[in-house]
């Protein structure tokens, strides 16, 4: 397995639902089937609408969702762990080497904690110094790594802007020394001035800690920017997946063709060149069958219209996979 | 000719508990009927609080400078007090759309008595009436089965539908003036689209004038005619979309443009603009950007040199100190 970092493979999350306590339970299928490798070093992004079930793949590769179906596979240096089948102490090692960031840094912090107790509260937790000095020299060295002014430490984060509190959260994650981060929509609420620094210090402490990205957005221009690896999510499926140049530059799936055509243009003369997609994402209650885009695509051929071709990824090109409704 | 809407040396400040903050500062605005003007600007450049300004919709800290004047249809907006005389512009001449269509609508009641109830207000009209103005509306914004959505509360509709309906119910009363604040932010880009499309439409239907409000640069070259971009409670440039966008003259201004990342040209490194917005509270004398200015004159860094719009275009107005400073990079 050499140069992978992450395996999912056939991953399924659903959820129980039932709408009062005499109606039917119902199942939400909220990730379907997924498999992807995620490269050692690399920065893959993933991208799709609300309701596509990016957070949910995110969080049950962190082991925070409970996966109902399939594995996943973390590829540390000495040993694997398999998600599914951890004990408490495998539990607790695996959060130390897979982190979260989370999207709204003015919910993810105390506003009675000091910026030292929050970046030192994983390490106390998890039992990783051992003394006082120890930690606060392990703060000290990720908060200058994550560009905080060392004086701020003893502040609140009330005091601080969306960016410098990005990167409290950024420091907060990074301060058990992970491998492994997820991102979820980490930029997504800071203004673009901002945005354009924290995705610059996450490429930054990319290379500096060997770290390993699965950055969730809805955001293609972003994803475009820094991510490596591309896949984009539909209803709970991966639809396309492939090297985000390729993948922007010669999308296959209709899918991804109308998202990156949605984009609104920042040239006033090219108005309005969207490719419209009629209606809005059909519940995860009940999926249609076969192709689960085809109440929405622009132009579905007679079998896919009819749901007689199943979801299922074939690569078009190398490394570059797109579900087979749209590829044939 | 007279404007639709015409905002002169606007200034707002806020009384609070750590001081007197200003929020916007002498502030010049004109829209027509027809027309879409754009505000763009980062969170606290008081974007909102000019919309809000128009309605008089500021919360009671809040004092306008005397020599302010707002005026729509030929009438000085700031100078309403009565409820009668708001009344008229709030939900009457103005409509304003919102950014979270969930926090919008009352919950408990259903959509299609909340848009009977402000027709009733602001419409000499009986309940059929009502009725039947509302449900052609929500059929015009495109929500299919409208007799069935119009006895539904709003956690029942997605979050592209509710704003479609919120978009229905604020023109259902034809105000002259549709004030737009972020309505497309909280939407995914597809439903984005369609709602760009659907407010682009209904505006050459109706012929009102918009301000549309966005944070978002590419939003703004799709829908607006005119632009101005605000910085900490001040315009800093305006004009005509395509000359602010293709040839801007402020510092911010170009540097809100290399922060964007363009999905068209993905060599290009992202650039962010050095520091930090500063509070309101200790708001820089003279020109408001140059604490974070990376051009700036010697003069413009001390705060010499006073906030006040130059012509350099015709149309294109960009702040004195911000227009030196362009030249330089």
């Amino acid at each position: 397995m050499g140069d992978n970092l992450i395996s999912v493979n056939n991953v399924s999350v659903n959820f129980d639902y039932q709408e009062n306590f005499i109606s039917k339970k119902q199942k939400i299928h909220a990730v379907n089937n997924i498999n992807i490798k995620i490269k050692k070093g690399s920065f893959f992004g993933l991208v799709g609408e609300s309701g596509s079930g990016k957070t949910t793949l995110g969080r049950a590769i962190l082991g925070a969702n409970k996966i109902s179906s399939g594995n996943v596979i973390f590829h540390d240096d000495e040993r694997d762990y398999d998600l599914t089948d951890m004990n408490k102490q495998d539990l607790k090692e695996y959060r130390k080497k897979a982190q979260l960031i989370f999207q709204d840094p003015y919910a993810a912090l105390s506003p009675r904690m000091t910026v030292r107790d929050i970046i030192a509260e994983p390490l106390e937790v998890m039992k990783i110094t051992n003394s006082r000095q120890e930690t606060d020299e392990r703060v000290r060295d990720i908060a200058s790594k994550c560009r905080l002014n060392i004086e701020h430490l003893r502040r609140f984060p009330h005091a601080f802007s969306g960016g410098q509190r990005q990167r409290i959260s950024i420091a907060r994650a990074l301060v058990s020394n992970p491998k492994f981060i997820v991102a979820d929509e980490s930029v997504a609420a800071l203004d673009v001035s901002i945005q354009a620094d924290i995705l610059n210090l996450l490429k930054q402490l990319q290379t500096e800690l060997n770290l390993t990205y699965l950055f969730i957005s809805h955001d293609l221009s972003v994803v475009a920017h820094v991510c490596d690896v591309v896949a984009v999510m539909y209803l709970g499926h991966i639809v396309e997946m492939g090297p985000s140049r390729e993948l922007f530059k010669n999308p296959k799936h209709s899918y991804t063709k109308a998202l990156l055509s949605s984009i609104p243009s920042i040239d006033p003369e090219k108005r309005s060149e969207a490719i419209e997609l009629k209606g809005e994402i059909p519940s995860a209650l009940n999926p249609p069958p076969g192709c689960v885009f085809r109440t929405r695509c622009p132009n579905p051929g007679v079998d896919c219209k009819g749901g007689e071709i199943k979801m299922g990824l074939i690569e078009v090109e190398p490394g570059h996979w797109v579900d087979q409704c749209c590829a044939l | 000719m007279s404007h639709l809407l015409e905002v002169k040396n606007l200034d707002v400040k806020f009384d609070t508990d750590e001081g007197r903050i200003t929020a916007v500062e002498n502030i010049s605005l004109s829209v027509d009927q027809g027309e879409v003007l754009g505000i763009v600007g980062e969170s606290g450049s008081g974007k909102s609080v000019t919309a809000k300004s128009i309605m008089k919709l500021n919360p009671g800290n809040t004092s306008y400078n005397e020599d302010a004047e707002i005026i729509l249809d030929n009438e000085n907006v700031l100078q309403f007090t009565s409820k009668q005389d708001l009344k008229k512009i709030r939900g009457g001449k103005v409509s304003m759309i919102f950014q979270e269509p969930m926090a919008s609508f009352a919950p408990a009641i259903k959509i299609g008595a909340q848009m009977v109830e402000q027709l009733l207000i602001h419409k000499n009209i009986n309940k059929e009436e009502a009725k039947s103005i509302s449900i052609n509306m929500l059929k015009r914004v495109g929500i299919a089965d409208a007799e069935k959505r119009f006895n539904q509360y709003a956690f029942e509709l997605s979050g592209g539908m509710r704003q479609r309906a919120m978009i229905a119910m604020a023109l259902s009363t034809m105000p002259k003036l549709l004030l737009a604040d972020e309505p497309t932010t909280a939407l995914d880009v597809t439903i984005q689209a369609q709602v760009i499309n659907l407010i682009k439409d209904i505006i050459k239907e109706y012929q009102m004038g918009v301000i549309f409000i966005t944070h978002d640069l590419g939003v703004i070259a799709q829908v607006a005619d005119h632009v101005a971009v605000m910085y900490l409670g001040s315009v800093v440039e305006k004009g005509p979309v395509n000359e602010i966008l293709k040839n801007p003259k402020h510092p911010y201004t170009k540097g809100l443009l290399q922060a964007l990342p363009d999905i068209n040209n993905l060599d290009a490194p992202l650039s962010p603009i050095p520091g930090n917005i500063p509070s309101p509270l200790d708001r820089p004398t003279g020109c408001v950007f140059r604490t974070r200015c990376p051009h700036h004159n010697p003069e413009g860094k001390d705060g010499k040199i006073e906030m006040k719009l130059i012509e350099v275009e015709p149309g294109h107005w960009v702040d004195q100190c911000g227009n030196k400073c362009g030249q330089n990079g």
